[in-house]
């Protein structure tokens, strides 16, 4: 069982600051690092595998430091964003390459034994540069897993892969998250983290924005006042109805046409709604959200 | 050293193209060596092949290529994290990155140079020529290792150290010697043969050309230990 502790971490390159003050512990089992890209998820990570030192703060795994710190990688598997560039390898050779750096008493054993665990036992004769994407993951993955490490750091481990591949690569780090291992990925994509992690961390523009259970966090965004574009038969009329619900807290009448609401429970005002110009005798044409996007979700939790 | 990490860098350096200029280059020297003795009934007239081209230019410019192919693709692109993410000494990396190099530089530079001299007429000469090649080349290996962990314009800096620096030595500025690689190596091979100049004075050549060997591997190994992934997102 092996934890990762940054204290007041803060990261900056130049003039811009990628990492802004972070304090955050990661335990056992697997976390999510959420946040949009460019937030400094990438830099978080790095200071974290030991590829980068933080400007100030410290980043202890297990009470040491990792910076500098040679040793730390008989704990760390690390699954890095970037792609392989040792083409001319095949997949076996790339693998046993990772087992006998890292000494491995029976390192031939521990290659096949990890070419089964990511499903690569009949590729694996083939060069890495005839893989798909989604094997050259699976690849990188075995490579940090070869020498069967405490603490696992995958940076953008489901870019471009595959759905399928990519259930059975999560089911894999569920699995070894259960086992006690420190499983740490990092994604933009908030349903992968929703489906995978418990525990989440998120990050926005450096900074640590929410820590916590994935179930609070989300409640949490589904929870912020959200904008909604409407037409509708009659809008001033649909405007001055809506404008006495609870919910809504502010109508706009677009010159264009249509109304802008901005509604604070999201639940109740989609339920509400269609009994709501039903009874009035209006008519909805057309009801969307107009800002569901991930940075909008972030910005809020930011803000608040 | 370490076995794996010598294997990795071998194929590495056998699998660019690179290597086919760095094989290019001490042919080149040779068939340019034998055109010139045939062509000329004057037994010096293919001398200056050695001393001009084969020795201050092609060596130094082999073990430019043969260092930044073991080490430089993989600093430039990020991912020497995979052989940096592992347990093992960076010196031990360095030093087993530095063999490789090592070895292809006095295998193909230093023999180049001793083919040449040999063609060019031989004898005790030949021998110095290849004996100060080898100083050369060992110290040139380890101190462009040390330019590729350094820079990512390795090559270019490199290439400005040998023609500007270097050349300076073997030109007008005598007092460039006692600090260029090249001057050091012929003060080794003027043991051999009186026939090649008498720079600096021997300790001296000596313990310069160890102390930027084993300083310049000392120093690539202590800058793959502070690697940092700079990109921002």
């Amino acid at each position: 069982m092996s934890t990762i502790v940054l204290d007041k971490v803060s990261r900056w390159f130049g003039n811009v600051v990628a990492v802004n003050d972070v304090a955050m512990t990661i335990g056992p089992g697997v976390t999510g690092l959420l946040g949009p890209n460019g937030a400094g998820k990438t830099t978080l990570m790095a200071m974290m595998a030991g590829f980068l030192p933080p400007s100030s703060g410290t980043v202890t795994l297990d009470g040491e430091p990792v910076w500098r710190h040679t040793d730390a990688y008989k704990l760390i598997g690390l699954v890095p964003e970037r792609e392989l560039s040792f083409g001319y390898l095949t997949g076996r050779q790339f693998i046993r390459a990772n087992a006998d750096l890292h000494r491995l008493p029976d390192a031939a054993a521990a290659t096949e034994r990890i070419l089964g665990v990511v499903d690569m036992v009949e590729p694996a004769a083939r060069r890495l540069d005839t893989y798909s994407k989604g094997m050259r993951q699976r690849v990188k993955i075995a490579a940090a897993l070869v020498h069967d490490p405490a603490v696992l750091l995958l940076d953008e481990p489901f870019n471009g892969v595959d759905p399928r591949q990519r259930m059975h690569l999560m089911d894999l780090l569920r699995q070894l998250g259960e086992e006690g291992r420190t499983v740490l990925f990092s994604s933009h994509i908030l349903e992968e983290v929703e489906r995978l992690a418990r525990h989440i961390e998120v990050v926005v523009s450096g900074r640590h924005a929410a820590s916590g259970d994935f179930g609070a966090i989300r409640k949490l965004m589904t929870d912020r006042p959200v904008r909604y574009s409407i037409t509708s038969s009659d809008d001033r009329a649909l405007a001055a109805v809506l404008m006495a619900r609870p919910s809504v807290q502010a109508v706009s009448l677009d010159p264009r046409g249509g109304l802008e609401v901005r509604v604070n429970d999201l639940g109740t005002f989609a339920t509400e709604l269609p009994a709501l110009t039903r009874s009035h005798d209006l008519s909805l044409f057309e009801l969307s959200p107009s800002d569901e996007s991930l940075e909008s979700v972030f910005a809020y939790l930011v803000d608040r | 050293m370490n076995a794996t990490i010598v294997k990795l860098a071998l194929q590495a350096l056998l699998g660019r193209r690179r290597f086919w200029l760095l094989l290019g280059l001490p042919l080149a020297l040779i068939g340019l060596t034998v055109l010139i003795s045939s062509l000329s009934s004057d037994g010096e007239a293919a001398w200056p092949m050695v001393s001009f081209l084969g020795y201050p230019l092609v060596l130094p410019l082999v073990a430019i290529l043969a260092a930044s192919s073991v080490l430089g693709p993989e600093v430039d692109d990020g991912s020497i994290v995979y052989l940096l993410s592992k347990p093992v000494s960076r010196h031990v990396i360095a030093v087993s990155k530095w063999v490789v190099a090592w070895t292809a530089t006095v295998g193909v530079g230093s023999l180049g140079v001793l083919a040449a001299a040999l063609i060019a007429g031989g004898g005790d000469r030949a021998l110095a020529w290849w004996i100060a090649a080898l100083v050369a080349g060992t110290t040139y290996s380890a101190l462009f290792l040390a330019l590729s962990a350094f820079t990512r314009h390795a090559v270019v800096a490199g290439l400005i150290f040998v023609l500007i620096w270097e050349g300076l030595a073997g030109g007008f500025l005598s007092g460039v010697a006692w600090l260029s690689v090249g001057q050091w190596g012929i003060r080794v091979g003027h043991e051999i043969s009186s026939l090649l100049d008498d720079p600096a004075n021997l300790p001296w050549a000596v313990i310069a050309s160890l102390v930027v060997t084993i300083g310049g591997v000392w120093f690539a190994g202590d800058r793959l230990r502070s690697f940092a992934l700079t990109e921002d997102e």
